[in-house]
């Protein structure tokens, strides 16, 4: 029945015709495949704003790149900030969205407020921050009050801590996106569900941990997922609050790819952005295929 | 009956009051403590701004701090190149999507699986900035909007392909069919019953795309950087600039004025921007 107002295979070929496919390939291939897959000629080039000749260089980038330890360092960076940030980013959201739970209007109002950052340029958001955590700044003025003495942690100055800083500031931004996916994830519970918690006598903390979250599997791995892929390509936030320092201890592939570039490396660029694009490539599906596993258990 | 139910209702009213003040506190504190450091700056001179703190400011300067980055940052140039490169990468991408989402969502077989999976693989692999910029010299795009619409259109085909092939599976053929039956070719069909019937999939697609390419700076800096003016661009030069000279009232003032158009947008849609944004997230 169905396929009889569909059409005959035939007619629903023509009704659907492929040539409405090619101005999006046309598109896709000259600005998205061709530039992916030079990166994997051009990384094992000479290319440089320094001579007029592109020679075949064997894996001499590679190798050089390894040896002097930018290529781990960028590689661990980059995981390490991704990983911190999908773990604040999600802890965050969560919390704002069990805490902004109810339907009250001043709970609409403040929902509203944290998506504020959401909408800024990750750009002003980084230099914000910046002032914001000087030795002499705001952060510790305020903990200063608190304390009753002058502090002065240099919060963007530690090779240990700022990257988890700088992560915790991306999560800043984005907290108010997770938050409405976990809200929308909330309401997708019945009210029964709840209901029969609540009648075998379960506690609030145990009404959480054993039903409402596992029932929220979908809303964790969207946000796991978006926060992974935007913090493994991430440059503004840290551009503007570290540059990759102290010490290179925040220096993301993104940002080692800006800044050999400004220098006219650019094949020492292509080389750290085809490590990037390998990274998300090995990393990126086994983790949604195993979130995904983890919602079907349900 | 009663008698279970008073000890349950006991705590409530405190629980009444205790939750708003808890989420006024909380966005007090994680949220103006940020904003008003940005206020406050913002309305210094550049004596007091030098170390950014809470105080306010002794005396007002807003509005001289705004005139100076309207002029210096030059943002008249920076708010038409966003435009002029935002508005037709995201025309471009909702027509070209569509219609291929449109063919995909309707064709089975494997050869449309295949275009499918390649269509939204750029939603999860980054796009290769280096090599683009190398590509559109070649092309004679380098540094020309022309050549940024390109490259923002290739990154953000893919969001809406996958949003857009969703949403069409979900649309009966009949509607379809009844058009057909009065003699419309393809391109008809699309434009007039297709088209319409996407629009609210199309808008949540471009304010997602939207808020991207209008925050972009790093793409903009390797395709555009020093060529043409963008809010984000001019920011990043202002910043490096302000930031030597310590010019931290100019660069909040610069924040704030490029902050606006969004916000009073997002201020004016709140509602349909959430609820675009959270519809496709939890299925």
């Amino acid at each position: 029945m169905a396929s009889a107002t569909a059409g005959t295979p035939r007619s629903r070929r023509r009704d659907h015709p492929l040539w409405f496919l090619v101005p999006a390939l046309a598109v896709l291939v000259v600005f998205f495949f061709v530039p992916t897959l030079s990166n994997f000629v051009y990384a094992f080039t000479d290319w440089s704003s320094f001579k007029s000749a592109i020679s075949f260089a064997g894996a001499d980038n590679f190798t050089s790149l390894f040896s002097n330890g930018t290529l781990l360092n960028s590689l661990k960076v980059t995981l390490v900030y991704a990983v911190l940030v999908a773990v604040f980013q999600n802890l965050f959201g969560l919390g704002l969205a069990l805490l902004l739970e109810r339907d009250t209007a001043v709970n609409r109002a403040v929902r509203v407020a944290f998506f504020v950052p959401v909408v800024m340029s990750a750009l002003a958001v980084g230099y914000i921050f910046q002032a914001l955590l000087k030795p002499d700044g705001a952060l510790n003025a305020i903990i200063g009050w608190f304390t009753g003495s002058a502090v002065s942690i240099p919060w963007l100055g530690s090779t240990t801590w700022t990257i988890v800083v700088v992560a915790i500031v991306h999560a800043w931004k984005w907290m108010g996106l997770s938050m409405l996916i976990y809200l929308a994830g909330l309401k997708t519970i019945g009210e029964d569900v709840v209901e029969a918690g609540r009648l075998d006598g379960a506690g609030r903390w145990t009404m959480f941990r054993s039903i409402r979250f596992p029932l929220l599997a979908p809303a964790v791995t969207f946000n796991v997922a978006t926060a992974l892929l935007g913090s493994m390509n991430g440059f503004d936030i840290v551009q503007a609050t570290t540059e990759g320092g102290p010490g290179g201890t925040t220096e993301l592939l993104n940002i080692y790819i800006f800044r050999t570039f400004g220098q006219g490396l650019f094949a020492q660029a292509t080389t750290m952005s085809l490590v990037l694009f390998l990274m998300v490539a090995v990393l990126a599906f086994p983790v949604i295929r195993y979130l995904r596993k983890r919602e079907e258990v349900l | 009956m009663t008698a279970a139910a008073a000890p349950r209702r006991a705590p409530r009213p405190r629980r009444r009051i205790g939750q708003p003040i808890a989420a006024v506190l909380t966005a007090a504190a994680v949220l103006g403590v940020p904003f008003w450091l940005v206020v406050a700056t913002a309305g210094k001179d550049q004596g007091e701004a030098l170390d950014p703190d809470l105080s306010a400011p002794s005396q007002w300067h807003l509005r001289e701090n705004f005139a100076t980055v309207f002029a210096d940052g030059r943002m008249p140039a920076a708010f038409f190149g966003s435009l002029l490169v935002m508005v037709p990468a995201v025309v471009g991408v909702l027509v070209l999507g569509s219609m291929a989402a449109w063919i995909l969502g309707r064709r089975g077989g494997r050869l449309s699986a295949a275009i499918y999976a390649l269509g939204i693989s750029g939603i999860v692999l980054p796009p290769a900035v280096v090599t683009i910029v190398l590509l559109l010299r070649q092309l004679g795009l380098a540094g020309t909007a022309l050549g940024m619409i390109g490259v923002y259109m290739g990154m953000y085909l893919s969001t809406v392909i996958f949003f857009v092939t969703g949403f069409v599976r979900t649309i009966p053929h009949e509607l379809e069919e009844a058009a057909r039956v009065d003699g419309a070719g393809p391109g008809r069909v699309f434009i007039r019953i297709v088209l319409p019937l996407l629009r609210p999939v199309l808008a949540t697609a471009t304010i997602l795309i939207c808020l991207y390419i209008w925050n972009d700076v790093f793409y903009a800096l390797f395709v555009i950087g020093g060529r043409i003016d963008t809010l984000p661009l001019n920011l990043y030069q202002v910043a490096s600039a302000g930031l030597y000279l310590q010019n931290w009232h100019l660069i909040f003032a610069y924040i704030i004025l490029m902050s606006l158009p969004l916000l009073v947008t997002f201020v004016v849609a709140q509602r349909r921007i959430i609820s675009g944004i959270t519809s496709g997230a939890v299925k």
